[in-house]
């Protein structure tokens, strides 16, 4: 019975499923904070998240959802802030071979294109 | 996003319907389209674009328009994958929860009160109908995997027959290799083609070789996500090409 308990437990699937992205960025919204939103819009060869993959971020980088395996969480999140503070969105590319401005890149050696841009 | 736009598409995923936001890369602009229609944002849209925003929409599948409209971004939405289960049983407390972390909206039928408690399944919609009564209110679709736990032919065959009549994306049966064979001869009996019969996953789930409810619940998950993106049956390989595979 033991095991019975533990599957039953009321908050076993509740706080396991992943929270949606879109209803963060709604409460920080309401809640007067800043908020921006990645989404991977373009992939070549292996990436870690597909097409559609989005992350919402608020001013003090707190974050929700993905847009990789955690490869370019960080550089997506320095730029949002940007973006969260001027309101022009921005495209980002990453990729292996990616020699510009960004010192990160995806260790499976695919190739993301992140759209990031205000909610307001 | 405007925030405008981002209430409307929540309330839309509230109502279950499948819609997709369209975004300008260039610009900014976006639009959230609903039946075809825009019905938030600013951004106009052709009747090319629209018809390749529908064919992203059933085809489930985000990404940049083909040219002349590759700087506009397809983010579909659709409603969540549903997974039907008939049997409030042990194996059902275990697939439920983790069907649920994998996107899936679980409904659970059992006729029989004692299985189907609110306590044993939360976050889970539980039906007392009878199976096929059920199945049939619940259209099922493209979308929906049925999964039948009872082992009574009762509940379970006219369960998979209204399964077999519908478009569902995966139909498993669980019980052993002779059950599956009696079911099987039953539902022949019945009038169902073979065709039709073969559609079930019987034994259920892949052959994992686990045994507990949690590890069947597993093995019948990763079927439905093989099934689900019509990824090659897994094979076996000799030994020295596994160990390099690894």
């Amino acid at each position: 019975m033991a095991t019975d308990d533990r599957v039953t437990a009321g908050e076993s699937a509740s706080t396991v499923a992943p929270a949606d992205e879109l209803a963060a960025a709604m409460d920080w919204l309401k809640a007067g904070h800043k908020v921006a939103r990645a989404t991977v819009v373009s992939t070549w060869g292996s990436s870690p998240r597909p097409v559609g993959s989005q992350l919402v971020v608020d001013e003090n980088a707190n974050m929700v959802g993905s847009v990789s395996g955690g490869c370019i969480e960080g550089a997506v999140v320095h730029e949002a802030k940007q973006v969260m503070e001027n309101g022009a969105p921005k495209l980002l590319e990453f990729g292996v071979s990616d020699e510009q401005a960004w010192e990160v890149g995806l260790a499976c050696g695919g190739t993301v294109q992140v759209y990031v841009e205000k909610m307001e | 996003m405007k925030r405008a736009t981002l209430e409307r598409l929540q309330d839309a995923r509230a109502h279950k319907r499948a819609v997709a936001l369209v975004t300008d890369l260039e610009n900014g602009s976006e639009a959230l389209i609903d039946e075809g229609e825009a019905v938030a944002g600013a951004l106009v849209l052709s009747a090319p674009a629209l018809h390749g925003i529908e064919d992203a929409i059933r085809h489930d599948k985000s990404g940049r328009l083909p040219e002349p409209n590759g700087h506009l971004f397809v983010q579909v939405f659709n409603p969540p994958l549903r997974l039907v289960l008939v049997g409030a049983v042990h194996i059902a407390q275990a697939l439920a929860p983790m069907a649920e972390i994998a996107g899936y909206d679980v409904t659970i039928i059992d006729p029989r009160r004692a299985f189907g408690s609110d306590q044993r399944f939360p976050n889970v919609t539980l039906l007392s109908d009878w199976p096929d009564d059920a199945m049939r209110a619940l259209q099922l679709d493209h979308r929906t995997a049925v999964v039948t736990l009872t082992h009574d032919p009762k509940l379970d065959d006219p369960a998979l027959q209204v399964a077999l009549d519908s478009d569902a994306f995966y139909i498993g049966a669980l019980g052993s290799t002779r059950t599956h064979a009696k079911r099987l001869e039953r539902l022949a009996e019945a009038g169902i083609p073979d065709d039709k019969l073969s559609r079930i996953h019987g034994p259920l789930g892949l052959p994992l070789g686990g045994r507990s409810p949690a590890e069947i619940a597993i093995a019948t998950l990763a079927q439905m996500t093989q099934v689900l993106h019509g990824a090659p049956p897994l094979e076996k390989r000799p030994p020295e090409q596994k160990a390099a595979a690894v």
